[in-house]
């Protein structure tokens, strides 16, 4: 693979994701799912976790994939996958297939970090040649932003609602990435669509590595950020920048931070254009964005310990 | 798409056309309309690159007009559109006007 990575080049590949699918207007989701089935050069079997993408790509008889893809149930997208993998495995054993294909598995925050959770660390554990990919919007979004292990500290959403008694979410949120480098697997990694060079490269190297692989992608969601349709972009990147999103990889046990920001800006930023924080913003709840940044500030510290720049 | 009786589906809800979803057209959700100014444009691609919708034509490395038939006008071309010499090369109209 000595080809450069342009959008140039990339624009001439076919787009294994079509229009017409039902995401809505504005949505991260559909940007990570491109870049990643652009970053192929293989044939993808794909895997898919019950949330938006899933809901929203496949009605009724209309599908907007162009490659094989199977949802089963919420919990086992990861097992599901396991199992077709397996399978592969088994027809090449017999030489009734000799076509090199990879394994993707997609799923949302509630599917991966929640329900899924189990039978993703069961997968990674058995040591499949898949790689699953999270697109993490922050909450169960699809079912109408109830709160997910996945939800930021001081977030309102609709089971955690920021009134008098609680402000948002009382808990920090899990940090799944690292929980799978934990596992020992070969490749784990954290990317950004507003980063596209740098996530095209992270799933190009995952779909190179034999064994089980995990890639958790922030995917900014209007609907439950009550934030514009248009900044999808802008606020995966605030994320990046803010370090609240640290780009970073951990091959074979080892970390790398990919992309270090120029400047670290004040978690304020990524929080301001979004709805969900508002009431962080209100008179007297300054101790609210304190503990959000200090959280930050302890993981990206941590990060640069782990990789060695500090 | 015609819809199909229960005798015609296929068993394990399995859909057999690969990327029937273009013949859902999702354009009627737009309230805003992006317009591309060729002369502002410097084929950077980032629209193409961050659409959700896949919705900008692209041949050969240089970027065409919108699939009005499928953009929701989320804006996110708009938006991330460096434009040339500060004049942006995307700007989003009301639909309707």
């Amino acid at each position: 693979m000595a080809t450069t990575l342009t959008l140039k080049e990339l624009s001439k590949k076919e787009d294994l994701l079509t229009h017409g699918h039902r995401m809505c207007s504005g949505c991260g989701a559909p940007i990570v799912v491109k870049q990643l089935l652009l970053a192929s050069d293989y044939p993808i079997v794909a895997a898919n976790a019950t949330g938006c993408l899933e809901v929203s790509t496949c009605i009724s008889q209309y599908t907007a994939w162009k490659i094989p893809w199977i949802h089963n149930a919420f919990e086992n997208a990861a097992a599901t996958l396991s199992g077709v993998e397996t399978m592969y495995r088994a027809l090449k054993k017999q030489g009734k297939l000799d076509k090199e294909i990879k394994f993707v598995a997609f799923g949302g925050d509630g599917g991966t970090y929640d329900i899924g959770f189990q039978s993703l660390s069961g997968a990674a554990e058995r040591g499949h040649d898949m790689l699953y990919v999270c697109y993490d919007n922050g909450a169960y979004m699809n079912t109408g932003i109830q709160r997910s292990s996945a939800t930021p500290i001081g977030a309102d959403t609709t089971t955690c609602p920021a009134g008098s008694v609680i402000k948002g979410k009382t808990q920090p949120r899990k940090n799944l990435t690292r929980i799978m480098a934990a596992h020992g697997i070969p490749y784990v990694a954290q990317a950004s669509p507003s980063h596209w060079k740098d996530a095209i490269t992270k799933f190009k190297k995952a779909l190179d590595i034999k064994g089980p692989k995990f890639i958790d992608v922030i995917s900014p969601c209007n609907r439950g950020w009550r934030s514009r349709t248009d900044d999808a972009i802008l606020l995966s990147r605030l994320a990046v920048e803010t370090c609240y999103w640290p780009l970073y990889e951990v091959e074979q046990g080892f970390t790398k931070i990919t992309v270090v920001p120029k400047e670290k800006k004040p978690i304020e930023e990524f929080l301001k254009p979004q709805g969900r924080f508002k009431h962080m913003f209100a008179p007297g709840n300054e101790w609210l964005l304190k503990l959000a940044q200090e959280e930050v500030d302890r993981e990206w510290e941590r990060l640069r310990k782990e990789a060695g720049s500090e | 798409m015609k819809l199909k009786g229960w005798k015609d589906l296929p068993p394990g809800a399995v859909v057999t056309e690969a990327g029937s979803a273009a013949e859902f057209k999702t354009g009627s959700w737009r309230s805003f309309r992006p317009v591309w100014l060729a002369e502002n444009c410097i084929q950077c691609l980032f629209c193409w690159m961050y659409c959700p919708d896949m919705s900008i034509k692209v041949k050969d490395g240089k970027r065409g007009e919108y699939d009005y038939d499928y953009c929701k006008g989320c804006g996110i071309c708009a938006l991330e559109c460096p434009g040339k010499k500060g004049k942006k090369a995307i700007v989003m109209e009301e639909e309707g006007k």
